[in-house]
């Protein structure tokens, strides 16, 4: 049974540039739930999650780390939120272990627990004869993997991950996956944006569909399917038939 | 596409791409901004033939023969611009070697190799002969106008002594590349191209200080030692004075051996400019290993903050070579510091404005790469605690590294000066601060990589930094000799900053 506390209350959630990125967007996502969120380019899934990461201001509405209102305290929000972006942005001049100390003391976690977990992430992520090595030399599919160790050395509760998988190998991939997954299990919250719909297709418990920043659909692959009519169908599919049904709309 | 055809068309490409990198360099990459920097850089070259003036016009009358004191002064200045010509080929050769945006097409296309990098080494030659012509103009133009049409000369003799000065960086940075690898040779040639040009001048320094107690450069070149071990007027160490003099036989000469050079240097390492560039290209940057494994240590969150900017400015060559350089700037003022003293000598107050000014220097560097040079912006505006605090966490770790770096010197300064340490300290800190309060309040978003070109993201930041660490330098200096100016002086440089705060871009 799914756990209904949600990690996360989007509400009204507005942001213009030179036009409207993000329009009234509601979304609720459950403590424990493995969430993708999917949408052509441009649809506004990154700028809702910098908004959500407090890494930039909505021009309107609201929204709610466990209850508590990320643009009011955003301290307290971001204290339970990890981020990590497509681009790996890490320090060259600094190892990967360095680097979790770094996130680690940012977070104000313990030494005591954050040294193991720091090696033991790096050792799963596949890292560990580069761990005494500057990141400068690394592939981006390695810098992609330190900046996720990154994110989950502070045992977040909730991990919020914009295209997590561009740029890693099929090993590295399902390295990443496996671990996400491990958190999710333990009872973490992850919320993914992918291109790559058969990793939401398998992995989400819940998948939303955005579009000129709006919120198109959402639920689990069934209830999509149900709502569309299209029983057998992939998500793929599903997703092309949205997004046409939006743009013939707008 | 015959050969000849494919390598002028290559040729205008590099002219094309070099036309944009400066030009984009001028109006930080803003298309509305060409207008306007066109006229600024006109109105800074008319305006700079005012000061240049006041240099150098009483020169303009020289003509031959000269006596030795006058050949000595002349050449040491052309041998200064040869060696700042000489740090900016450096520096451009390294960038060809590790930038790596169109090596890869360039080393996938059915081109030879040695005839695309000889275009290359020219194209180096001709950036770094463009930016001396454009730098002597004022020169040039003050000698032309009070001298005669003679001085033209001195264009030519800045095209030959540009062209021997990139073909020896460019065998100067091969021949490191073979002796010391790849990725010392990028830290060492960047120390080499900062410190190059400054060498000279301060080896000049060293030299009056340690004769004749003064920190004037001429009081060396021009003293009577320096004339009875300096050759005869006839010899060939003099031909670039005399030509830059109008002497059309030394021009020719000089034009002669400085276009030999290149064309020997092209020739001999083209090949191996191709195979150094694929090299560097094949093993990219190879990872370096950090110097010791300790435990992770405990602390606050902006403990965190500073540990980690205090490694990376440790670990930052350009930072280094910049802080060499303002190093080196101060050796000769600790050195007349030492030799004062066993000699009361007054010429100590020079002191309080070179530690000053490097300080502001110094700490505009600084403060740019803790402050805009965030490499993990998202990953520090993610983390729980508020801008103000990892703000002033980074303001921290500017003052405390220009406090180190200068303590020392006020604190020999004590022994000599009571008052006047009082004042350089004073001068340090308020220098420092205005630095870094320029660089809070243009702050941008840029990777610690494009420290290089900090300047481009904000012309008026740039100069109202060196108006500042100007303006207290002078302040220091006039608070010893005349109190009652050094509060005009002060009055003014805090009248910069305000209205540098006041004409700053507003944040969220």
């Amino acid at each position: 049974m799914m756990p209904q506390e949600s990690a996360l209350q989007v509400r009204g959630l507005t942001k213009r540039f030179d036009r409207l990125a993000v329009d009234a967007l509601d979304l609720t996502v459950r403590s424990g739930e493995f969430y993708a969120l999917v949408g052509p380019n441009g649809a506004g899934k990154t700028t809702t999650l910098r908004m959500v990461a407090g890494l930039s201001r909505p021009d309107a509405g609201s929204v709610a780390v466990f209850g508590i209102d990320a643009l009011r305290d955003p301290v307290a929000a971001k204290q339970m939120m990890a981020w990590v972006s497509d681009e790996p942005m890490i320090y060259d001049k600094l190892t990967p272990l360095e680097y979790l100390e770094f996130v680690a003391g940012l977070w104000g976690v313990d030494p005591v627990a954050s040294e193991p977990a720091a090696h033991n992430l790096l050792v799963s992520l596949g890292l560990e004869p580069h761990l005494h090595e500057r990141c400068e030399g690394f592939s981006k599919g390695m810098r992609q993997k330190v900046a996720l160790a990154g994110a989950l050395v502070h045992d977040p509760r909730l991990i919020i991950l914009d295209e997590p998988l561009t740029g890693l190998d099929a090993v590295s991939a399902r390295h990443v996956k496996g671990l996400l997954g491990d958190r999710v299990r333990s009872g973490c919250t992850v919320i993914m944006t992918t291109h790559i719909l058969e990793v939401a297709e398998r992995m989400a418990d819940r998948i939303s569909v955005i579009a000129s920043g709006r919120l198109v659909a959402e639920g689990t692959l069934t209830e999509l399917r149900q709502q569309n009519g299209h029983n057998d169908t992939s998500l793929e599919d599903l997703f092309i038939a949205l997004v046409n049904v939006e743009a013939a709309a707008a | 596409m015959s050969s000849a055809a494919a390598l002028t068309w290559f040729a205008r490409h590099e002219l094309r791409l070099a036309w944009r990198d400066w030009l984009a360099m001028m109006t930080a990459g803003r298309r509305g901004r060409k207008r306007a920097a066109v006229i600024g850089l006109i109105a800074f070259a008319a305006i700079m033939h005012l000061p240049t003036y006041a240099v150098i016009g009483r020169f303009a009358d020289l003509e031959a023969p000269l006596d030795k004191s006058t050949l000595i002064v002349i050449t040491a200045t052309i041998f200064l611009a040869w060696a700042l010509m000489l740090s900016q080929a450096i520096e451009s050769v390294t960038r060809v070697f590790y930038a790596r945006a169109d090596l890869d097409l360039i080393m996938s296309s059915p081109v030879k190799l040695a005839n695309v990098f000889s275009v290359r080494i020219a194209a180096i030659a001709l950036s770094v002969i463009a930016m001396a012509l454009l730098l002597s103009t004022p020169f040039v133009d003050v000698l032309v106008i009070g001298g005669g049409i003679r001085w033209f000369a001195a264009y030519g003799v800045v095209v030959a002594i540009g062209l021997s000065a990139a073909a020896v960086a460019i065998a100067v940075t091969i021949m490191l590349f073979r002796l010391i690898g790849q990725s010392r040779t990028r830290l060492v040639a960047q120390i080499l191209a900062a410190v190059i040009g400054a060498g000279f001048v301060i080896a000049l320094q060293i030299a009056a200080i340690l004769s004749y107690g003064t920190l004037s450069r001429f009081a060396v070149l021009t003293s009577d030692a320096a004339a009875a071990f300096a050759p005869d007027t006839g010899s060939i160490v003099w031909w670039p004075a005399r030509a830059a003099l109008g002497d059309g036989e030394a021009l020719l000469l000089l034009l002669a051996g400085g276009l030999v050079l290149l064309g020997t240097v092209m020739a001999i390492f083209s090949a191996r400019f191709a195979g150094t560039v694929i090299t560097v290209s094949a093993n990219a940057i190879p990872g370096q290993q950090a110097s010791r494994t300790r435990a992770f240590r405990a602390g606050s969150r902006q403990q965190a903050l500073r540990r980690k900017e205090f490694v990376l400015l440790r670990r930052d060559p350009w930072l280094m070579s910049q802080t060499l350089m303002q190093l080196l700037y101060l050796v000769p003022p600790a050195l007349m510091l030492w030799r004062s003293f066993a000699d009361s000598s007054a010429a100590i107050v020079l002191i309080t404005p070179v530690v000053v000014m490097a300080a502001g220097q110094l700490a505009g560097g600084l403060a740019w790469l803790t402050i805009s040079g965030e490499d993990a912006a998202d990953l520090v505006a993610t983390a729980p605690l508020p801008a103000s605090r990892v703000t002033r966490a980074k303001i921290e770790v500017v003052l405390i590294a220009i406090g180190v770096m200068f303590a020392p010197l006020v604190l020999a300064l004590v022994f000599a000066s009571p008052l006047q340490a009082a004042v350089t300290a004073a001068g340090v800190i308020i220098a420092a601060a205005s630095a870094t309060a320029i660089q809070l309040w243009f702050r941008v978003q840029a990777r610690r990589s494009q420290f290089r070109r900090r300047q481009t993201s904000s012309r008026l930041a740039t100069f109202a930094e060196a108006f500042s660490s100007i303006g207290w330098a002078a302040t220091g200096a006039l608070a010893l000799a005349i109190p009652m100016t050094a509060l005009i002086t002060g009055l003014v440089t805090a009248g910069i900053l305000a209205a540098t705060w006041k004409i700053s871009p507003r944040r969220e």
